[in-house]
């Protein structure tokens, strides 16, 4: 490893600032690309999931068929 | 060939195939990008003029190669989309955009920070830097254009000429530091001739740019399942999978 100290590693003589909040602001970003298209696959299949509920409560879902 | 052209084309098999690389891919690409930013944070040296400002071009190049890179998929999968009306090539195209303009944004935003310690300004309207922001534009608008149009069809079809258009700016953006004045330095990473970067600093960018590859392929094939459910939602096969996910 090239720095000698925790305290070396953080402060990066002088620029840890600028490298560390450029990999914040990365991880932030990346974590969001990730996390955002899950869960708008996640809350879809649960809306749909409560559509077909209510609707075998009635009458039966409609579905076409599978392409 | 045709006939995996044609199971591409078949949002259920590709539903599929996405998920069972992903189980796989996603855990390895986190590991990569944590490994390759610890190789690049910690275990190289710091460069003789810019000191350590430098590693944060383990982030900063790779999200920019990344991001033009994703630029051509997406114009591809337009053009794929105009010709032949591939319903899966029009998903890619809009699953593209987002990410392109996520890893736009990255390197304009670790640049500027870059170029504050290196240059003594957070921005400056150089060539590149103004074709990236560019590039941004086209994503976003992409995007926005998609969102506009109440007819998804017409939608698909100004977003591929969009895309397709956009593609003029990418040769621009890579050829800009050689064609006007700019802050930037010319290409560092050569194919042909010698590269002007050490190896102990080039191999963990290389492994970086590796690792952004396979980030923007696991979140391309995340937002095209969003998206092929959501464009399917009347199908049997989504409906069985809302089902399946309700009984578990």
């Amino acid at each position: 490893m090239y720095f000698e100290s925790l305290a070396a590693v953080v402060q990066m003589e002088g620029h840890g600032a600028f490298v560390w909040s450029a990999y914040f602001i990365t991880i932030g970003v990346i974590v969001f690309m990730v996390y955002a298209p899950r869960r708008r696959e996640k809350r879809f299949l649960r809306q749909l999931e409560g559509q077909i509920r209510r609707a075998e409560g009635g009458s039966p879902p409609s579905a076409s068929k599978e392409v | 060939m045709w006939t995996l052209f044609h199971k591409f084309g078949s949002p259920p098999w590709l539903y599929r195939l996405s998920g069972a690389i992903l189980r796989w891919l996603l855990p390895i690409t986190v590991v990569a990008l944590v490994a390759g930013s610890v190789w690049g944070l910690l275990f190289t040296a710091p460069d003789f003029r810019q000191g350590n400002s430098y590693r944060i071009i383990y982030i900063h190049v790779p999200a920019a190669v990344v991001a033009l890179a994703g630029y051509y998929v997406m114009a591809i999968a337009g053009a794929v989309s105009l010709i032949w009306r591939m319903k899966m090539a029009d998903i890619a195209m809009r699953a593209c955009a987002p990410i392109g303009a996520a890893l736009t944004f990255i390197a304009l935003v670790t640049g500027s920070i870059w170029g504050k310690p290196t240059w003594g300004t957070w921005w400056v309207w150089d060539a590149r830097i103004t074709s990236m922001l560019i590039l941004l534009f086209l994503y976003l608008g992409v995007v926005a254009l998609y969102e506009a149009y109440e007819n998804k069809a017409l939608a698909a079809k100004a977003c591929a000429v969009l895309s397709l258009v956009g593609t003029v700016n990418i040769p621009i953006i890579y050829k800009s530091v050689d064609w006007w004045y700019s802050l930037h330095q010319p290409a560092s990473i050569k194919f042909t001739g010698g590269s002007t970067i050490d190896p102990s600093m080039l191999y963990p960018l290389l492994f970086m740019i590796l690792a952004f590859y396979a980030l923007f392929t696991c979140a391309l094939l995340l937002n095209m399942r969003a998206e092929i459910l959501q464009r399917e939602q009347r199908t049997a096969w989504v409906r069985a999978l809302a089902g399946e996910r309700g009984g578990s």
